[in-house]
């Protein structure tokens, strides 16, 4: 086994021991970025130099370190500000800038011991479900290059399942670490909204916005969230989560648990190897005790409509920040202030990011504010209620993380709504703020990855994460490799 | 419900985009057929429910209002990232003569 096949937790065992130097980690994954990243264009910036001088000043501190983490070289998707290094939400209206500060979570991460291998691509403004509206062209699947890796992190997926860093950290609006981690092959926690600070995230859809990592497994979930989270003044919806150290919290025992399956996400649309792949998670786990029973969760077809009035409606907001004045790109010919702001974000913003503005002012707009804003706001506390029901009768939901296994390249650009409708089993933990996480549960007969979700109560992270972990120890599907991208 | 262009026309304005004629008959075509869809909320009755803008009931976040330095390197690093600047403010063309 090769060094980039450690998870985040091994190689930072090794690093302390002395086994391997921080300089010796860093360069194995940036040697593994110049050969495969090319081919999967997960990165969209890869800072070698700064990530070779930081392991140099790390060194030095290892065995004081106590971080679990500590000299681990990881990426961070490219919508969360890193001071001195380019931040460009994969789009044109941002390209080239530069932020003057840190998000909360890369602050909170390298005084963890964090080194920093780069950016990594993603939808336009975290906005799609297959990493192809990117500036910067398409993130490829290392599992088969002529497939999307899921979106908006698929760029943050891609790499870490190709080995090109043990960790990263991405973002999650709808589905949006949990649905590529699927994809990819990974795991990806989307914690209750609030947990890990928003402040340097660039802001997508505010109240569903979360921060959260893709990692190899539920353990380095574990740890990376147990840095990352806390409460923090500079984000007002910030809060501390309620539960103790999460990696001491994975005891391996999941007996009398209560795993809840909606049998509303087992019906029609779900390919039937996916079905399988997850049904079989519930098998796994009542094996080791816990117990499985069926739930309703009747509010199934409303989910995506909610989503979609609700995101919209808030990205349409946030995006009105980029007129070309204060950061980023501006149009070169324009005859007057409105004109430049018109100018710039017409040929800025990419179409699907055109396309959820103009549906966002919409809902917004006089006159159809109560049929959609308004409607969408009193399904989301209905959705809201049918978990709290769903949550009388188990601990933890289990459902698929997406009907169909990764999609070929294109495939998903020619029909937004098909797309949006793909988004069905993930944005209802958003809508309800609730933890979600997406773990690797077998392959269909494509040979890709097929992933389940567990979705559990308000700072129900350290259930979730058990129940992963022990999953985690009676199968190896997240300790399969993929070989796309590597010399032939 | 009924797209026409003049609502989409409308809409582009209101959002600051510019669309060609062609353009603003696909988005019509289009947000046509995401509304359709989006219907489905109708057929739940939500008569008397609150509508719910945030999961947690955490309101008015206050802090003590204290001025906190804004250091001048990072004045000079937000100057930085804008397209046109005088050194001191970010600089857009006059809105009134």
């Amino acid at each position: 086994m090769e060094w980039t096949e450690l998870t985040a937790l091994e190689l930072g065992a090794a690093i302390k021991k002395g086994e391997l130097s921080v300089r010796e980690a860093v360069q194995g994954a940036l040697d593994r970025i110049a050969a495969r990243n090319s081919a999967m264009n997960a990165f969209v910036t890869v800072t070698s130099e700064r990530a070779l001088e930081r392991a140099e000043q790390l060194q030095a501190g290892v065995k004081d370190a106590d971080s679990p983490l500590y000299g681990v070289p990881m990426a961070v998707k490219d919508n969360i500000c890193t001071r001195g290094v380019p931040t460009t939400c994969a789009s044109k209206i941002l390209d080239g800038f530069v932020p003057p500060y840190s998000a909360c979570v890369v602050d909170k991460l390298a005084s963890a011991g964090a080194v920093c291998l780069g950016k990594l691509n993603m939808d336009e403004f975290a906005m799609g479900s297959t990493s192809e509206t990117s500036f910067y062209g398409p993130v490829k699947n290392p599992w088969d290059l002529t497939r999307a890796p899921g979106g908006s992190s698929g760029g943050a997926a891609a790499a870490v399942a190709a080995g090109l860093g043990w960790y990263a950290i991405g973002s999650d609006t709808g589905g949006s670490v949990r649905q590529p981690a699927a994809h990819c092959g990974v795991t990806g926690l989307k914690p209750t909204y609030g947990v890990v600070s928003r402040y340097g995230l660039i802001a997508y859809a505010s109240s569903l916005d979360q921060i959260g990592p893709l990692c190899r497994d539920a353990a380095d979930c574990a740890a990376v969230l147990d840095v990352i989270r806390g409460k923090d003044p500079r984000d007002g919806t910030s809060l501390d989560g309620q539960y103790g150290n999460l990696i001491s919290g994975l005891t391996g025992d999941v007996r009398g648990l209560n795993i809840g399956l909606p049998v509303d996400c087992y019906g029609d649309g779900l390919n039937g190897e996916v079905k399988a792949a997850v049904l079989a998670v519930a098998d796994a786990l009542k094996s080791r005790g816990a117990e499985v029973v069926e739930v309703s969760f009747p509010v199934m077809e409303y989910v995506v409509p909610t989503y979609y009035i609700i995101a919209a409606a808030e990205a349409s907001s946030n995006l009105a920040r980029f007129d070309g004045v204060k950061y980023g790109w501006r149009a070169q010919e324009y005859e007057g202030l409105r004109d430049l702001y018109c100018k710039t974000r017409t040929q800025g913003f990419g179409p699907e990011v055109k396309r959820r503005i103009l549906l966002g002012t919409f809902v917004l707009s006089s006159g159809y504010y109560d049929a959609y804003y308004r409607k969408a706001l009193q399904v989301k506390a209905v959705i809201k209620e049918a978990f709290d029901k769903a949550f009388q009768w188990c601990d933890l939901l289990l459902t698929p993380v997406a009907p169909t296994t990764a999609p070929r390249l294109g495939e998903s650009l020619s029909d937004p709504l098909q797309m949006y409708l793909g988004d069905v089993y993930t944005v209802s933990a958003n809508l309800a703020g609730l933890p979600g996480l997406s773990m690797p549960c077998g392959f269909d007969s494509k040979g890709l990855p097929i992933g389940a979700q567990l979705i559990g109560p308000h700072f129900g992270e350290g259930q979730l994460l058990n129940a992963a972990h022990v999953f985690q120890m009676d199968t190896d599907w997240h300790k399969r490799v993929p070989k796309g991208g590597g010399p032939a | 419900m009924d797209v026409t262009p003049e609502l989409v026309e409308h809409i582009v304005d209101l959002s600051r985009l510019e669309l060609g004629p062609e353009e603003v008959r696909g988005i019509a075509a289009e947000l046509e057929r995401v509304l359709g869809y989006m219907d489905v909320l109708n057929r739940l009755d939500t008569e008397g429910v609150e509508p719910m803008s945030h999961v947690f009931p955490v309101k008015n976040v206050l802090r003590e209002d204290v001025v906190v330095p804004f250091p001048f390197q990072d004045w000079v690093g937000l100057l930085a990232g804008a397209p046109e600047t005088d050194g001191e403010t970010f600089l857009a063309p006059k809105t009134v003569e």
